[in-house]
């Protein structure tokens, strides 16, 4: 079911920019073109690119936001999981949780 | 007898059928039209009525939005030990099915039952999190049920009911909400300190008006004392049930809600996303079903101050009541919802 939601109407999250409208979403309530339009401005892309994984695999790579992991393209020099969302973090202007708790728990890293 | 060529669909249960391309716009117009009469809203115009048959009429085995018009999916129960460890899937969420969002939860997914692991789920959120990029809540439904003897300490307001035993029926529910209440704001606790994104309030309102006001409440305490946290409130069903009858969030009863009033109440309480439901008739084509749970929807959106996730899981939101909805049929309940209401997600 999964599937064929993500299919036919989905973003895409990691493999494009879903995760990070949906950031917007849930923790600004922010509306679906409100959030789409704030995550373009700030990776200067336009609302359309967010859903595309060709030009969303160039944006996350070369801000550190991770990306899928291939057998094919190994990236163990680029971001990736917790490392990621300090680049998202940065790069939207929200704080996110998880980032702020290793932040106090690493000595302010 | 009609020519009219028969087009492959399914009813509410998952079934195929064969309808005429008429047989199917009659369905839409008496969907339209069963909302209406029963929930008081506007019955789907021309437009609409002919956007939905474009969709249902169609024998394409598969179908989705215009590029470009994609949406968030919430992705509830990504996280729930479907086929290893639950960091594990929900790696497979995030890394396999590009989900835009994640959630953590246990499978029985009640709030009574996860109390008394608060410590442990935090922990795991705690891991979870350096170990996943997409956003991460932690679900649960808060089944109010579950408080009442005998599975919990509170009366039985469902017991007492048909005995006429209203007076007791009341208070048991009313002590039940007390506890929930506690209950919800300790587990957004924990899971905030642990570093969640949101909380996930699924399928509230399943025990009628006292759920869907623990849930108002709980919801208004995170937002003052977490303003970042998320927090996503999600429906049991289209209309809130009066288990008690008499219960009211400043001022507004809260039996007999349709879903356009329960985001009103969802938003102002503090919600960042709200989750309407439309429940499936299993009898009844699916073309019908999904003109019903528009017409049902469609106020919500003329109103949302936050954003509207329409809940399309089974049994919900036009995909049929089987617990493998088959994807024809999902595609085609995702596509109608995005694109005749709106919707910020599913």
């Amino acid at each position: 079911m999964h599937n064929a939601h993500a299919q036919a109407v989905s973003i895409g999250g990691i493999r494009a920019g879903g995760d990070l409208v949906a950031r917007m979403q849930m923790t600004r309530g922010m509306h679906l073109k409100e959030a789409k339009r704030y995550v373009a401005d700030r990776l200067g892309v336009t609302p359309f690119d967010l859903s595309d994984p060709v030009v969303m695999t160039e944006v996350r790579n070369e801000l550190g936001f991770g990306r899928i992991h291939s057998y094919a393209i190994s990236q163990p020099l680029q971001a990736n999981q917790i490392e990621a969302k300090f680049n998202i973090a940065r790069t939207l202007d929200v704080p996110i949780n998880c980032v702020e708790r290793f932040r106090e728990r690493t000595g302010g890293a | 007898m009609t020519t009219e060529p028969r087009i492959p669909t399914r009813l509410g249960d998952g079934s195929f059928t064969a309808m005429t391309r008429s047989g199917i716009r009659a369905d839409i117009v008496a969907g339209s039209e069963a909302a209406a009469r029963r929930a008081k809203v506007p019955p789907l115009g021309d437009d609409e009525v002919d956007h939905l048959l474009e969709i249902y009429a169609s024998p394409a085995r598969f179908t989705g939005v215009d590029v470009g018009e994609e949406v968030v999916l919430s992705c509830d129960g990504t996280g729930m030990k479907t086929h290893a460890t639950r960091i594990q899937d929900l790696q497979s969420y995030e890394q396999w099915m590009g989900a835009d969002l994640l959630e953590l939860c246990v499978g029985d997914y009640s709030l009574k039952v996860v109390r008394t692991i608060l410590a442990y789920e935090a922990q795991y959120m705690h891991d979870a999190q350096l170990c996943t990029i997409a956003p991460l809540q932690y679900g649960v439904m808060p089944n109010l049920g579950l408080y009442s003897k005998p599975d919990g300490p509170c009366e039985n307001w469902s017991a007492l009911l048909p005995l006429g035993r209203i007076a007791e029926a009341r208070a048991a529910a009313e002590e039940a909400v007390e506890m929930a209440v506690a209950d919800m704001v300790k587990l957004a606790d924990s899971q905030w300190e642990a570093g969640a994104d949101a909380i996930d309030w699924d399928t509230t309102g399943a025990s009628g008006d006292p759920e869907f006001l623990a849930a108002l409440r709980a919801t208004r305490i995170i937002r003052a004392r977490y303003p970042d946290m998320g927090v996503q409130l999600g429906m049991a069903g289209e209309f809130v049930l009066g288990m008690h009858g008499e219960l009211e969030w400043e001022g507004v009863r809260l039996a007999g809600l349709w879903p356009k009033d329960q985001l009103l109440l969802a938003q102002q309480a503090g919600a960042t996303v709200f989750g309407p439901v439309v429940n499936i008739n299993t009898g009844r084509s699916l073309a019908w079903n999904m003109a019903r749970a528009v017409a049902l929807i469609k106020p919500c959106m003329a109103v949302a101050e936050i954003p509207v996730h329409p809940n399309v899981g089974m049994g919900v939101g036009g995909v049929p009541m089987f617990v493998y909805p088959p994807g024809d049929a999902t595609c085609r309940a995702a596509k109608s919802l995005v694109e005749l209401l709106h919707v910020d997600g599913l």
